[in-house]
């Protein structure tokens, strides 16, 4: 049987179970914490730092945080939203994302995001990066364009071998996630939708099927990001 | 190429952590990883090319293409250009006939830039073929191509002139000048090898832990951690196995205090290590090196192997019966960010240099997922004499938090650049005139990712009380461009070394470079400038320790030098975005018009 342990969010007791990570547990008690690089049930990663909240007075990201007995947890003080708000506006800034043409618009993660926070004209310099679609993949198209390197699909998307499919390259603003030349001819159209599916944002859309939901019916179109908790 | 590849896994018994050693000794051989290379190392490993790719494109001295039969990688740090980086660079550029990031048509030289290579104190310095050659004028660098053309060796190139101390050892013959200025008691005086582990050993590692303890000796990588907790935490996590790592990456701009260290006296980090091991219970050590200080790896093999020789390693250390420690070095391949100890790990696992998150830190699970230790190398030699000497002694010396010395690399616009080993508490003004600084403008305090400070604040002191440092001291004179030359310089640096794992540190150094050209280039706007300072608190949720500081000398020179912003920001009526170009925007309709 798991052990439950007490912990404070903003303010209230809440349970949770031993060594749960804090996104879930805060879900679980009612409290959104917004995330991007994380997704239920892959490793976290702690790379895009939008789920920082503060433990005990300190900042940390809620989804490599592990919930421990006694624990202190403040998710939303308006250092920590303008926080929030600034690393959706940067990630607009540092790709090349024209929502009105995605196919993922709408079921966007992160511009459901930004919907949240009221972004309007990003206060960061655009860098309109040249970047390149990759669409030679016999299952998977990559637009880079688009890709906010959360390594969501580096993370939770393996072949049958458990072999990688995705993997990062370069470093700094260079980076770009990689898809294996080898491993990639193994996909099955079963994996290519769920890459698509993990993929917050457009970057990886599955071959051969698109536009499946209409524009109106899509994901956030009605119940905006975080309603759910 | 196949019997090369297969030749070298074989050597590190296929094993995928090894993952650094068998690319630096495939690119040794093949002189560049070719996709045939990486999917044939992949195939050989039985893994996926991207998985082998993600670490290749990760570091800075992996080729992919051919960088030529003599490879210059020639520095282009802020201080290298004080001394003249630029004229060596055209000079080089026109008698190879290619421009810098290209492989002349011939194939025969290559060049590139690349980031301080620890050698401030004699620049401009370049790495051909691994080979360090200092102190370059545009003489030299168009003799050294004649000599490439010439078809001479490194070696011929180089010539027989050596540096001061072990520089002219024969393992080492290197150009390479010590510029020990100052000698202390923790580093640099009369040291016995083998007296502190033979001591050590009859004490139990409680008792040697208790000693570091008492002494308050605190990492000197810069963030200053207590050495005898870090210890205890790793000797108290549960599990056989555990490992001392030696962080000799030292890739902070200004800083070569590791390199003299490890060339003078590498038996004193080696007996640090071994100190660790014996406390913390580990059999295992790993001296991480930058790749930029090969030129000292055939010495440090022999150091090792007298030690050894000499039962001051290996089987029965120090007569210790069941106590057997050894070392080995582990080569690093041009990342900044390695220097943070999870990173570090991850590299000598034959990753890429991203840092961890943390907990679980790593004295719980650190190298292999075991209990790991990571000292820097000053805090091993520390540790030496505070064995030899006791812990009254080393507490003697220093401020009330700062106990002991630092070693200091002293650069910039001053008669004696070099290293320094003070007792904490000095202030700037006195290291100033201890170097000979006159004119000083700023001074660079602990590197790029320290701050940037002017003559107001010369009266502090060094010390983790007040300017905590890693020890680089850069001095700017007053006839030096402060934001050009330097600022723009640090924030190019840091864009370029960004692991890019967290968003703030992977967009904001970009972002911030081209704030900071608009600026310079008299485009700029007060708002661009305030906009850069609220990126501050932005920064500071970055997972490490480079992404919180990467916009330090930005963020610190607007605070301490806002009038150098002020004098190049636009004036006046602000209703228009000054870095707007109407003649460019409408150039295409004026010619049309024109046209018509």
């Amino acid at each position: 049987m798991a052990t439950f342990v007490k912990f404070t969010l903003n303010g209230k007791s809440c349970l949770a179970e031993e060594g749960q990570p804090l996104v879930a547990a805060a879900k679980e008690c009612g409290v959104y914490i917004p995330t991007l690089c994380n997704y239920p049930g892959i490793p976290p990663k702690g790379a895009c730092r939008i789920c920082t909240v503060l433990i005990n007075g300190l900042p940390a990201t809620a989804c490599t945080t592990k919930v421990v007995e006694g624990m202190n947890v403040q998710t939303s003080t308006p250092e920590l939203e303008a926080f929030r708000m600034a690393v959706v506006e940067i990630l607009f800034a540092e790709g090349n994302h024209l929502c009105p043409s995605c196919e993922k618009s709408g079921s966007c993660e992160l511009q459901a995001l930004a919907y949240r926070y009221r972004m309007t004209v990003p206060r960061f310099p655009y860098l309109f990066p040249k970047r390149d679609v990759e669409a030679w993949h016999p299952k998977i198209l990559k637009d880079h364009n688009r890709c906010i390197q959360c390594k969501r699909c580096i993370r939770g998307i393996h072949n049958e071998a458990g072999q990688a499919v995705f993997a990062f390259g370069k470093r700094g603003d260079r980076v770009v996630i990689n898809i294996d030349p080898e491993t990639s001819k193994t996909v099955s159209d079963e994996l290519a939708q769920q890459a698509m599916d993990l993929c917050p944002v457009g970057a990886i859309l599955r071959k051969e099927k698109g536009f499946d939901v209409p524009i109106g019916r899509r994901k956030y179109d009605r119940t905006p990001i975080g309603s759910e908790v | 190429m196949e019997k090369t590849i297969t030749a070298v896994i074989k050597k590190y018994n296929g094993d995928e952590t090894r993952l650094m050693d068998i690319l630096i000794d495939i690119q040794a051989e093949l002189g560049y990883l070719a996709d045939a290379t990486v999917a044939q190392i992949a195939k050989t490993l039985n893994i996926p090319q991207v998985d082998v790719e993600q670490t290749v494109s990760f570091y800075h001295f992996f080729a992919r293409q051919p960088r030529g039969k003599y490879t210059v990688y020639l520095n282009d740090s802020v201080v290298a250009n004080f001394h003249g980086r630029a004229a060596v660079a055209r000079a080089f550029e026109e008698a190879a006939g290619c421009a810098f990031e290209q492989v002349s048509s011939d194939g025969l030289i290559g060049l590139f830039d690349t980031a301080c290579m620890g050698m401030s104190d004699q620049e401009p310095a370049a790495l051909i073929n691994d080979v360090v050659f200092t102190r370059l004028t545009p003489t030299r660098a168009r003799e050294l191509v004649a000599g490439m053309k010439a078809g001479k060796t490194v070696a011929q190139l180089h010539g027989n002139k050596y540096g001061d101390g072990q520089n002219a050892h024969p393992l080492i013959h290197s150009m390479v000048c010590n510029n020990i200025q100052r000698r202390g008691v923790m580093v640099f005086d009369d040291y016995e090898p083998g007296t502190a582990i033979k001591r050590v050993v009859t004490m139990s590692s409680n008792e040697v832990i208790a000693m570091v303890k008492a002494a308050s000796v605190r990492g000197r990588g810069g963030a200053g951690f207590p050495t005898g907790m870090k210890w205890d935490f790793a000797r108290k996590a549960p599990g056989d196995v555990k490992y001392i790592f030696c962080n000799a990456d030292e890739g902070e701009p200004g800083t070569f205090k590791d390199r003299v260290i490890l060339t003078e006296l590498p038996q004193l980090v080696f007996e640090g290590m071994a100190i660790a091991g014996y406390a913390v219970g580990a059999k295992q050590g790993i001296l991480y090196i930058r790749n930029e200080y090969r030129y000292l790896r055939a010495y440090l093999e022999q150091v090792l192997a007298d030690m050894r020789n000499n039962n001051l390693l290996g089987p029965l250390t120090a007569g210790k019966a069941g106590f057997n420690f050894d070392v080995k070095i582990q080569f690093g391949a041009g990342a900044y960010v390695c220097g943070e100890e999870s990173a570090l790990i991850e590299s000598a696992e034959g990753k890429r240099g991203e840092p961890r998150d943390r907990p679980p830190f790593p004295v719980e699970k650190g190298y292999l997922q075991k209990p790991t230790v990571v000292n820097n190398v000053e805090t091993l030699c520390s540790v030496v004499k505070v064995m030899l000497n006791g812990a009254d002694w080393y507490n003697k010396l220093g401020t009330e938090e700062s106990k002991g010395t630092k070693v200091l690399s002293v650069s910039g616009d001053c008669a004696k650049p070099g290293i320094y080993e003070v007792v904490w508490g000095f202030t700037v003004n006195d290291i100033l005139n201890m170097v000979g600084a006159k004119d000083v403008q700023a001074v660079q305090v602990g590197g790029p990712s320290g701050s940037c400070i002017g003559s107001s604040e010369f009266n502090r002191i060094l010390a983790y009380e007040d300017l905590a440092t890693g020890g680089s001291l850069i001095i700017i004179g007053q006839h030096r461009d402060l934001l050009k030359d330097v600022v723009l310089n640090f924030a190019r640096f840091f864009r370029e070394e960004s692991c890019g794992s967290c968003v703030p540190c992977r967009a904001l150094t970009g972002m911030a470079q081209v704030l900071l050209e608009k600026i310079i280039a008299g485009k700029g706007t007060a708002g661009d400038v305030e906009n850069l300072r609220s990126w501050l608190p932005i920064m500071k949720h970055n997972r490490c320790g480079l992404g919180q500081t990467a916009l330090n000398p930005v963020i610190t020179t607007i605070k301490n030098f806002k009038g150098l912003y002020d004098q190049r920001i636009k004036a006046g009526d602000l209703r228009f975005a000054p870095s707007f170009d109407l003649a460019a925007a409408v150039k295409d309709y004026e010619a049309a018009v024109a046209e018509v």
